[in-house]
């Protein structure tokens, strides 16, 4: 490809005396501009839950709080019961997490390297399902979570109402599939020959060589889910049961709540979010980038 | 599993009409179709649960909603069969125009921030020599944010009384506004919080499609004599056509679908910002759990936004 690392503008216009000072302009009044933008409304939210409800009120905001109460975080733990919430939204988002990667994995290979009769038609069939909205299926997908064709089962208020529907991601075994279709049939070949099976194949030789990929399809999953909002306000409606996300937003209708110990309950909403975007930020990015190019 | 029966049958009748062949070779055959039928039994056990998953939640609810939005049914007596009368009650309503409007303004405005500013955003950025992971990490820091934890933050900004937008507004000697309160602004209220909570994604794309072009072909541009605009308008425009294109689409779709931003802001009566999917919601989960109607709007929806998903497939598959 290119021999050349440069960009719209030449290193050495941006060196050069007035390139030099625009250059520093655009660069300071950027960095301003995004701290302000992306990165202030979090410290607003964080530092709002330790001011008190009287603060919060006026019709002036204070940059800084003037008393500090750390312990709102405790109340709304307690009180709100966004612990229990909490806890809920992690445990749908790691079983959704398990089941798509165990369901997905498992297609993507039968798909890539197994190679069955027909197997194109049910590719097809399951990347058709790329082509609806998620929206245009709410209303049936709602309905049939209520009495599962077949099973005869109501899915609603249990975690397998997010987790099985979840597991058909098309768009996961798009990518394992073709993350897998790049390893050579040889080494599949090579092994084979000594007697290993089908499973212990994927798991011996595929799963290791997909690492990379696997940890994309995780964290997008993870994150997926810790942001759905429609489908578990849909599906789990008994109160105990609910999502951070649906939980905060009937406390905020209620009118129950204390602003403080609202922005306390956004602030633990987004905390472990925000852990996992410092954590993995490279694979996120990367990720996201891998797929704008490939497309 | 059903797939396999068939070939199964046949596999078994033509391994006895070739009685006759001589006993090596045809042992040979149905040994090899067996492992063949093995083969095809074991993919089979994989693919399995994924067949079953898509089954059930994907390609039956897709039938079902086809079905339903023909249909009256009320879960306790049979449906019956309506016609037409879903479609035309959904088309008589007074707010099926205000929703599809009020849709519309929303991908529009949505389209004119969220499409516009990630670009030129990404193309400062990838000038920067400076701090790109800082700016990489800011933009996208609100798309990890649960999307309600955006909507509930932006509401104490947009308060009217002692929210912080007014409050910077009057400081500066502007006069505040109602924002999700005023009738001429809930809209443009809901676009602002939405791009700020998703324009990060489009952010990141773009910058890896500016880093993948070719670096001779802004030296060759310069030494043309070309000037900066000129480099944007012949060079990088041009070899970002088929990331704008598709990101173009990817936002269409996904505009089309709000419902978060409406919902808790201005709330599900609010005709200034109900869109078609609060219309869906309200029929099917407020109202009088009309899924009839819900099923015909969403069938409706569905056929609009079918066909960007269908050019968005088309043209990223064709690029394989």
């Amino acid at each position: 490809m290119s021999s050349l690392t440069r960009s719209l503008i030449s290193d050495a216009d941006l060196r050069r005396g007035r390139g030099r000072l625009v250059y520093r302009l655009v660069l300071g009044t950027m960095a301003v501009l995004f701290l302000l933008i992306f990165i202030f409304p979090l410290y607003w939210m964080l530092t709002g839950a330790m001011k008190t409800p009287i603060e919060l009120a006026q019709p002036s905001p204070t940059l800084w709080p003037t008393e500090w109460h750390p312990e709102t975080y405790l109340d709304a733990w307690n009180r709100l019961e966004i612990g229990r919430y909490l806890l809920n939204t992690a445990g749908y988002a790691l079983g959704g997490w398990l089941f798509q990667l165990i369901v997905d994995v498992a297609a993507a290979y039968a798909l890539s390297k197994l190679r069955p009769v027909l197997g194109n038609v049910v590719l097809g069939g399951m990347l058709a399902s790329l082509m609806l909205p998620a929206a245009a299926l709410l209303v049936p997908a709602y309905l049939t979570v209520a009495e599962v064709p077949i099973f005869g089962v109501n899915l609603l208020n249990t975690p397998w109402a997010l987790w099985l529907p979840g597991a058909a991601n098309a768009f996961n075994i798009y990518v394992l599939k073709r993350f897998f279709d790049q390893i050579p049939n040889d080494l599949l070949d090579s092994a084979g020959i000594d007697g290993a099976g089908r499973l212990r194949l994927l798991w011996h030789i595929i799963l290791p060589l997909s690492r990379p990929v696997l940890a994309v399809v995780s964290i997008f999953a993870i994150i997926g889910s810790w942001k759905d909002f429609l489908w578990p306000l849909l599906v789990l409606q008994e109160a105990e049961g609910q999502t951070i996300s649906v939980a905060l937003s009937r406390l905020a209708s209620t009118g129950r709540v204390t602003n403080n110990e609202m922005f306390a309950g956004l602030a633990i909403a987004s905390i472990p979010m925000v852990i996992i975007f410092m954590v993995f930020q490279r694979s996120i990015l990367n990720g996201l980038s891998a797929g704008a190019i490939k497309g | 599993m059903t797939v396999i029966a068939p070939q199964n049958s046949a596999a078994v009748t033509r391994g006895t009409g070739r009685a006759g062949a001589p006993e090596g070779p045809r042992s040979a055959r149905t040994a090899r179709l067996r492992r063949r039928i093995g083969d095809n039994l074991q993919a089979y056990a994989f693919l399995a649960a994924g067949l079953l998953c898509f089954a059930l939640f994907s390609w039956y609810p897709l039938v079902k909603g086809i079905i339903l939005s023909f249909q009256q049914d009320n879960f306790v007596t049979d449906p019956i069969w309506v016609g037409l009368d879903n479609y035309t009650a959904v088309l008589d309503d007074p707010l099926f125009a205000t929703a599809w409007l009020n849709t519309l303004e929303f991908t529009g405005l949505a389209l004119l921030f969220g499409f516009a500013v990630p670009f030129v955003l990404a193309l400062v950025i990838n000038e920067f020599r400076h701090a790109k992971g800082f700016f990489r990490f800011a933009v996208y820091l609100p798309v990890m944010l649960p999307p309600i934890v955006s909507v509930l933050l932006w509401q104490y900004f947009y308060d009217p009384g002692n929210g912080l937008f007014n409050a910077i507004l009057t400081g500066v000697g502007l006069p505040g506004s109602d924002w999700t309160q005023s009738p001429k602004m809930a809209m443009i209220s809901l676009v602002l919080v939405s791009t700020w909570a998703n324009m990060g994604g489009a952010t990141i794309m773009y910058l890896a499609g500016l880093a993948g072009i070719p670096g001779e072909l802004y030296e060759a541009a310069e030494l043309d004599g070309a000037t900066v605009w000129q480099r944007v308008r012949h060079v990088t425009i041009p070899q970002m056509r088929f990331i704008m294109l598709v990101l173009l689409l990817l936002q269409i779709v996904a505009t089309m679908q709000v419902f978060i931003e409406p919902y808790q802001l201005t709330g599900t009566t609010n005709p200034e910002t109900i869109t078609v999917m609060v219309l869906i919601y309200r029929y099917a989960f407020t109202i009088n759990n009309d899924f009839g109607m819900a099923a015909a709007m969403s069938v409706l929806l569905f056929i609009v936004l079918g066909a960007f998903s269908a050019l968005y497939l088309r043209l990223t598959r064709k690029a394989d």
